[in-house]
């Protein structure tokens, strides 16, 4: 069979299952180009700045002169609007999901759910417009505070772009609790709430623990509005109604001044690292939590 | 159980219900409230001459016409990268790859990828494209970026589509002769296009909001005309509305919330032919 089939198609064949091949394992690649380049460029920060100053120091001046470059301000603050977001994020999160998979009837379950998905479409930078025109003026009319730009702001903002991961990995969680679990908690006599809170919530627990790691990964990650609504003050931060600055902001507003192959450009890619190493511990943590819950 | 513990049951249940469809307001109303908000204060000023002209004056008046049109080559920029290696990792993830160390080692690469935070992604293009391959702040290099950004996405979506062609049909196709690849080229991969399209089309539809990915690769603070070869910096409609919205003072807010409104819509035209798509084939699909 083989004999008689044209050299050219083997030839052919041959070709397209190597590039298949090359591009099947290319994400590999990838993972290990980023982390290549963000080393190459953020270890030479520390020919002249030692590491110790960058991950304790407490004052991050980039520009004056001698500069400075602890990140301490910045990992607090991208820690507290993380924090902040995520005591929003999951509560609401987990009992919409709840809500939308158990208990709305089926015409209004579809319009939830396709409004959680139309706020997951919408493009940060678009969120993070609104909120600066909407929800920066309420916070400093509500604290009556000199400025709208805070943590708390920033906190509230990216607990809306958590909520749909959330919702949904919730969902999913809670839809694959197998139906026998529902009728033997139900037949034993126990109201449909007493079935959700005492059967199907902790059978679905690795979806929450799930859905709470993709939800810090997503909200740590943020840069955008991030940026317009939090106010980019690099001090450690005192109360969530004061500005902070981010990790990711930092280096999205300094980058475009920052000299390349200057000690500030490389700071800036050593932030990078910090935020990589971060995001795949959160990932890794998240996958196993997800794998847990296939079982 | 007495008949009084009954009813403080159902009470209680009554307001765990209550509390639950709180909790779906507190995150529903305001995305509608948003959206109002965008579409009020943005269709006064969507004007053909908004969607068609250069911007003049510092931005502050004129279209957002290089604005648009950027964000649709960064686009297809993308897509052309990113949509072959997509499909041909998920082809070789779901019909060649064996349960080993490799498969294992680029499924947690995927997760991984798919985790990195964008602004990260826009380290990665500076240091690799911009700088190390020379390409400069261009197209080219920002193209790349989201297209690396928008692979996890492609490649999850594609090979889920692939994975839901039944077995059958591979195994009639090998039976009559057919290698591997001819299966694969005639068979499996006719049946989970609509699955690939639409997992691309939502992964470009992020791809095209994005903004931090873009910040140092491609985006031009103000380029009032249109680029000309794939190394020239562009305009586009997220960075564009980032520098509107923060940078330039005494700007007229229609021109905000105007430029809000066309990313958004170009973003839901792009989901809900996605989801459109989904559905015929859903209504199509025999098995």
């Amino acid at each position: 069979m083989n004999s008689s089939r044209p050299l050219r198609n083997q030839v052919l064949e041959f070709i397209i299952e190597k590039a298949i091949f090359l591009a099947g394992t290319a994400s590999i690649l990838f993972v290990a180009l980023i982390f290549i380049f963000l080393l190459k460029e953020g270890l030479s920060l520390f020919r002249t700045v030692s590491p110790v100053q960058f991950i304790f120091g407490a004052n991050w001046y980039p520009i004056s002169d001698p500069p400075q470059f602890g990140t301490v301000p910045l990992v607090l603050g991208s820690l507290l609007v993380t924090l902040g977001a995520i005591l929003i994020a999951v509560p609401l999160g987990v009992s919409s999901a709840i809500y939308i998979a158990e208990i709305a009837p089926a015409w209004l379950r579809e319009i939830l759910k396709g409004t959680v998905e139309f706020l997951a479409a919408i493009p940060s930078i678009v969120l993070g417009f609104i909120g600066l025109v909407t929800l920066v003026p309420l916070v400093k009319a509500i604290f009556q505070i000199p400025t709208g730009l805070t943590a708390m702001s920033g906190s509230i903002m990216l607990a809306f772009m958590a909520m749909p991961t959330i919702v949904s990995i919730m969902e999913d969680a809670l839809t694959a609790v197998p139906k026998s679990y529902r009728e033997g908690a139900l037949a034993l006599g126990s109201t449909r709430w007493q079935m959700i809170w005492r059967v199907l919530l902790p059978a679905a627990s690795s979806g929450i623990l799930a859905a709470v790691m993709l939800g810090i990964g997503r909200v740590i990650g943020e840069t955008m509005a991030v940026m317009m609504i939090t106010g980019n003050a690099a001090r450690i931060p005192t109360s969530i109604l004061l500005p902070v600055r981010t990790m990711t902001a930092t280096i999205a507003a300094e980058m475009g001044e920052a000299v390349q192959g200057s000690d500030h450009y490389f700071a800036l890619f050593a932030i990078g690292i910090q935020l990589f190493i971060v995001t795949f511990i959160i990932n890794l943590v998240a996958g196993f939590f997800i794998k847990r819950k296939k079982k | 159980m007495k008949t009084k513990d009954i009813g403080v049951a159902y009470l209680v249940e009554k307001f765990a219900f209550f509390m639950l469809l709180v909790s779906t307001l507190i995150i529903v109303v305001p995305v509608i409230l948003i959206t109002i908000i965008i579409i009020q204060n943005g269709i006064g000023g969507l004007t053909w001459e908004f969607l068609t002209e250069n911007p003049r004056l510092g931005m502050r008046a004129g279209g957002i016409f290089p604005a648009i049109i950027g964000t649709i080559y960064l686009v297809l920029g993308t897509m052309l990268f990113a949509l072959p290696v997509g499909i041909l990792a998920a082809i070789y993830l779901s019909e060649y790859a064996k349960d080993n160390w490799l498969t294992r080692l680029i499924d947690m690469t995927i997760v991984n990828l798919a985790g990195v935070p964008s602004v990260v992604y826009g380290l990665f293009g500076l240091g690799l494209f911009v700088t190390f391959l020379q390409f400069g702040a261009s197209i080219l290099a920002g193209s790349l970026t989201l297209g690396i950004m928008s692979l996890p996405v492609i490649i999850t979506a594609s090979r889920e589509a692939i994975g839901s062609v039944p077995q059958s049909f591979r195994e009639a196709s090998l039976a009559l002769g057919a290698t591997q690849w001819q299966t694969v080229r005639r068979v499996v991969l006719p049946n989970a296009l609509p699955g690939i399209i639409t997992g691309t089309i939502l992964a470009l539809s992020r791809a095209a909001g994005e903004t931090a990915p873009i910040l140092f690769t491609v985006a031009a603070f103000y380029l009032p005309r249109l680029p000309q070869t794939i190394f020239d910096q562009c305009m586009a409609l997220p960075y564009h509305l980032y520098v509107i919205s923060t940078q330039v003072p005494n700007i007229k807010p229609e021109i905000q919330y105007g430029t809000a409104l066309v990313l958004i819509m170009m973003v839901m035209v792009m989901n809900v032919t996605a989801v459109l798509i989904r559905a015929q084939f859903r209504k199509r699909k025999q098995w």
